[in-house]
C-alpha cells in the first residue's frame, strides 16, 4: 500500500509542466522531502523568495541574522535528524557568508545543499553588483558543486546536489543558480538521483579484509576500539555496539563519534585526544590491535604520528579509500559502509571480556579521577568551574539532552562531562573549530527534533560571533536553552599563553557586555549565575522551562582544561596537569 | 616503497565539466605541491576527458594524492606510473627569423640531425617544431637560442603507459 502510493507520487512528480526556474527549486525542495530551510534573501534570489511565499505551507523558511548562521543552524539540523540540511543565500556576500559553514560541513562530513542566487547569465565575469565566483571560491570546501545558468537544468543539478550531499561520505554541496534561469520557463519534470556515473559512494569491501581483521581481533590480547562519526553516519549504533559487547573490547570515541555508545556504558572507556580521557591516550600506545571504525586519525586525536599505536596492528573501517593510510598505516583496511561491515564481521569474532586489560583502563581512570575530574565536578574551591556547570545539566536532563557547542574550553569540558544516552546528541564543530558555531546549529538541532531537549553551550567568545541569532531564537520561538560559561577570556588561547606562551595574554582577555540584558533585549528569559550555591537551581529553572531560556554562568577566569596532550607530542606523553 | 622524490605521471580520466580543472589543481595547490606539467585532452572514450599531469614526489604522497583525486565526484579513475612505465612525449614550437636560415647554414644542420620538422616558412621566420623527451627539445632549445629565438613555448606532457587502464570496463561495471 504504502509503495503503490510513492509509486503514484513519483508518477505525478514526472509528469511536466511549465514552471519557472524558481518555482522549480522549491518544487525540488519538497519533492526531496525538505521541510525546513535557512536562509536570508537578496536580489539574485529573489524569484525563488517569491515561490518560498506561495508554497510557505509546505516549506517552513527560518530567517537568520546572517548567512553563516543559516548555514550552521542547517548543520545542526542535519546532526541531530540525519537528513540533509538545506542553506539558502543571494549572490555575492550573501555567498561568500556560506564558506565558513561549507568547510565546517566538509571537514565533520555534514550532508547539507546550499543554494545561492548568481548576477543574470549575460553579466557573468563583468564585476556585477554582486557577483562573486562561489564555485571557484567554494570548489576546496564542498564534496561537488555546480553553476547553473539555464532553468532545464535546475532539476538534474538539484537532485544530484541531494544525492551527493547523504550518499557515500556525506558532505556539503553548492549549487548557484543565475537569476535568468530563475525567471526562465521551462517543462518540469523531476526525477531523483540515485547513480552518478563517475562517483562510487561506498567501495567494495576487498574479499578477505573482514577475515584478516577478525583474525587479528580474535588473535588480540590488548585491542583497543577508536570509533568516529562514521558509526552515526552509517546509523550503524545498534550494529557497533554488538560488535564491541561480544569481543568485550574497550572503545573509546572521538568527540564527533561521542554518543554513539551510552556513555554509562561499561566498555566506553571515554574520550581520545588532546583533551581526552587518560586511559585511551595512553593506552593507545600499548594496545596490541588498534580496531578504528569511521574515524580518520585526526591530528588532534593522535598527537605526534611517529609515536602514535607504532607497536599496534591496525584495522581501519572506512567508507572513504582517501583515508586508508593517510595518517595512520593500515594493517587491514575493511572498506565499505560501517552498518554492513560491523554486521558482517559479527560472526566471525568470538566472544571475550579482555578483563584484565580492561581493568588498565579502571586503573588509570582513578589516576584521572583524583587528579582532574574530581576537582573539575566537585570543586572545593570558589570559582566555579565548567564542569560542574556540565554536572548539574546531566543531574537535570538525566543524559537524554542534545548538547551543542561551540570551540574552546567549554566544548572539551563539556564533551568530556556530559552524558549521553541516545545517539546524534553531541553536536560540535570538531574538525574546523569554528567559534560561533554553537548557537545556530542548537537553533537547527531544536527544529529539526522539537521533542528533544536542546542545550546549547558557549562560551562568552564564541558567543559573541554568532550572538545576533537569539534574533532567530525569538522569531522562531525555538526552545533552545542556552548557556553562556563566562570566564571573561578567550579560554583555550589563554590557557595555551599560560602553558606554552609564558603568560602573556595577547587579546585574550574579553570587556564583556550585560549578557542578561542581550538577552532580555530579544525577549529571552534570562538568568546570570554568579555562586555555587545558585547552581543548580538555576539550570533546573532553566531545563523546566518551556521556552528558550538563557543562563549566563560566571566561572573561575583562569581555569584549565586537563589533561592535554600537549601540541606535536605523543599521546602517552599526556599531562594531567 | 621508495621514500626518494621522482617524476610521476598522473592519467586521470574523468566527467568532462566546467571547475573540474579548479577542483584537481586544488589539491596540489593545498599541499603545496608544484606541478611539473598538465595536460587535458579527450581520451579514448568518448565524452572522457583525460588528464596527464607531471609531478616530482614520493610514491608515498603520490598514493595519496591519487585517493584525493578520486574522491572528486566527477573523477572516473586516477593511476600513477613512473617514466619507466610510460611512452610519453613533449612538444616544442620555435620561431626563428628567416634570414637565419640562410645566413646560418649551421642551423640546417641542427634541424636536420634533430628531427625537427619545419612547420612553416615564409619572408620574416620560420617555425619548428620538435617532439620528444624534453630532453631533446630543451637540448634543441640550447642550439638554436645562440642565433636568436624569436618565440619558444613547450608543451605539457602527454602519455600512454604500457599496461593497459581498464577504464572502459570500469566504466562500464558503473553503467550497469
Amino acid at each position: 500500500m504504502e509503495t503503490q502510493t510513492i509509486k503514484n507520487q513519483e508518477k505525478a512528480a514526472n509528469v511536466t509542466e511549465r514552471i519557472s526556474g524558481s518555482e522549480a527549486i522549491v518544487r525540488c525542495l519538497i519533492a526531496e522531502d525538505v521541510k525546513i530551510i535557512y536562509g536570508y534573501p537578496g536580489g539574485a534570489i529573489m524569484p525563488v523568495y517569491d515561490e518560498l511565499y506561495k508554497y510557505q505551507d509546505k516549506i517552513h523558511h527560518v530567517l537568520t541574522r546572517h548567512e553563516q548562521g543559516a548555514t550552521h543552524s542547517a548543520q545542526g539540523f542535519a546532526r541531530i535528524s540525519g537528513k540533509v540540511g538545506v542553506a539558502i543565500a543571494t549572490s555575492g556576500p550573501g555567498a561568500t557568508n556560506l564558506v565558513t559553514g561549507l568547510a565546517d560541513a566538509q571537514i565533520d562530513s555534514t550532508p547539507m545543499v546550499c543554494i545561492t542566487g548568481q548576477v543574470p547569465s549575460h553579466l557573468l565575469g563583468s564585476d556585477a553588483f554582486q557577483e562573486t565566483d562561489i564555485v571557484g571560491i567554494s570548489t576546496p570546501v564542498t564534496k561537488w558543486n555546480c553553476q547553473v545558468t539555464r532553468a532545464a537544468d535546475i532539476p538534474a543539478a538539484l537532485a544530484k546536489a541531494f544525492y551527493i550531499a547523504r550518499s557515500g561520505r556525506p558532505g556539503p554541496v553548492l549549487v548557484d543558480i543565475t537569476k535568468d534561469a530563475q525567471f526562465e520557463e521551462f517543462d518540469f519534470c523531476y526525477e531523483k538521483c540515485t547513480k552518478v556515473r563517475s562517483y562510487v559512494p561506498i567501495p567494495k569491501t576487498v574479499a578477505g579484509s573482514l577475515e584478516a581483521a577478525a583474525k587479528l581481533i580474535n588473535a588480540a590480547k590488548k585491542p583497543l576500539i577508536v570509533w568516529g562519526q562514521g558509526v552515526v553516519l552509517s546509523v550503524a549504533e545498534t550494529q557497533f555496539k554488538a560488535f564491541v559487547e561480544k569481543a568485550g573490547i574497550p572503545a573509546a570515541w572521538t568527540i564527533l563519534g561521542a554518543s554513539a555508545l551510552p556513555t554509562s556504558h561499561n566498555l566506553n572507556v571515554g574520550m581520545l585526544g588532546m583533551h581526552g580521557n587518560y586511559a585511551p591516550n595512553k593506552l593507545t600506545n600499548e594496545c596490541d590491535v588498534l580496531i578504528a571504525i569511521g574515524m580518520r586519525f585526526d591530528d588532534r586525536v593522535t598527537g605526534k604520528l611517529d609515536e602514535y599505536a607504532r607497536q599496534a596492528k591496525v584495522i581501519h573501517f572506512e567508507i572513504d579509500p582517501a583515508e586508508i593510510d593517510k595518517n595512520v598505516k593500515t594493517d587491514v583496511a575493511v572498506l565499505g559502509d560501517a552498518k554492513a561491515t560491523l554486521e558482517a564481521i559479527l560472526p566471525l569474532i568470538n566472544t571475550n571480556s579482555h578483563k584484565e586489560w580492561h581493568q588498565q583502563f579502571k586503573d588509570l581512570y582513578e589516576i584521572e579521577y583524583e587528579k582532574v575530574i574530581k576537582g573539575d565536578l566537585y570543586p572545593t574551591k570558589e570559582g566555579l568551574t565548567m564542569g560542574e556547570v556540565i554536572k548539574e545539566i546531566n543531574i537535570q536532563s538525566k543524559g537524554d539532552a542534545a548538547i551543542v557547542t561551540d570551540v574552546g574550553q567549554h566544548q572539551m569540558i563539556a564533551c568530556r562531562y556530559a552524558e549521553f544516552n541516545k545517539t546524534k546528541s553531541n553536536i560540535t564543530s570538531g574538525g574546523l573549530g569554528t567559534m560561533g558555531f554553537g548557537l545556530p546549529a542548537a537553533i537547527g538541532a531544536k527544529m529539526a527534533a522539537p521533542d528533544r531537549e536542546v542545550v546549547s553551550i558557549s562560551g562568552d567568545g564564541g558567543y559573541q560571533m554568532t550572538i545576533q541569532e537569539l534574533g532567530t531564537i525569538f522569531q522562531q520561538k525555538a526552545a533552545v536553552k542556552i548557556v553562556v560559561l563566562n570566564n571573561d577570556f578567550l579560554g583555550m588561547v589563554r590557557q595555551w599563553q599560560q602553558l606554552f606562551f609564558e603568560k602573556r595574554y595577547a587579546s585574550t582577555e574579553m570587556v564583556n557586555p550585560n549578557f542578561v540584558a542581550i538577552a532580555e533585549g530579544y525577549y529571552i528569559k534570562a538568568k546570570k549565575v554568579t555562586k555555587r550555591e545558585e547552581l543548580a537551581g538555576a539550570v533546573k529553572e532553566m531545563m523546566e522551562s518551556k521556552e528558550a531560556y538563557f543562563l549566563e554562568v560566571c566561572v573561575e577566569k583562569e581555569g584549565n582544561v586537563f589533561p592535554m596532550v600537549p601540541s606535536g607530542a605523543s599521546v602517552s606523553e599526556i599531562r594531567l596537569a | 616503497m621508495n621514500k626518494e622524490k621522482q617524476l610521476f605521471t598522473i592519467s586521470v580520466y574523468t566527467e568532462n565539466n566546467i571547475g573540474l580543472l579548479n577542483r584537481i589543481s586544488a589539491i596540489f595547490q593545498r599541499r603545496h605541491i608544484n606541478i611539473e606539467s598538465l595536460n587535458i585532452s579527450p581520451s579514448e572514450i568518448e565524452g572522457v576527458a583525460k588528464f596527464t599531469i607531471v609531478v616530482n614526489m614520493t610514491e608515498e604522497n603520490v598514493k595519496k594524492i591519487i585517493g584525493q583525486i578520486e574522491k572528486q565526484v566527477e573523477v572516473i579513475k586516477a593511476y600513477y606510473h613512473n617514466d619507466e612505465e610510460t611512452i610519453y612525449q613533449i612538444s616544442g614550437l620555435f620561431k626563428i627569423k628567416s634570414k637565419l636560415l640562410f645566413e646560418e647554414p649551421q642551423i640546417q644542420n641542427i634541424v636536420k640531425e634533430s628531427n625537427a620538422r619545419i612547420v612553416t616558412v615564409n619572408k620574416d621566420f620560420f617555425v619548428l617544431e620538435k617532439s620528444g623527451k624534453k630532453e631533446e627539445v630543451v637540448a634543441l632549445y640550447n642550439q638554436l637560442s645562440v642565433f636568436g629565438i624569436m618565440q619558444y613555448t613547450r608543451s605539457g606532457r602527454v602519455a600512454i603507459t604500457k599496461e593497459e587502464m581498464k577504464i572502459s570496463e570500469l566504466l562500464e561495471t558503473y553503467n550497469n
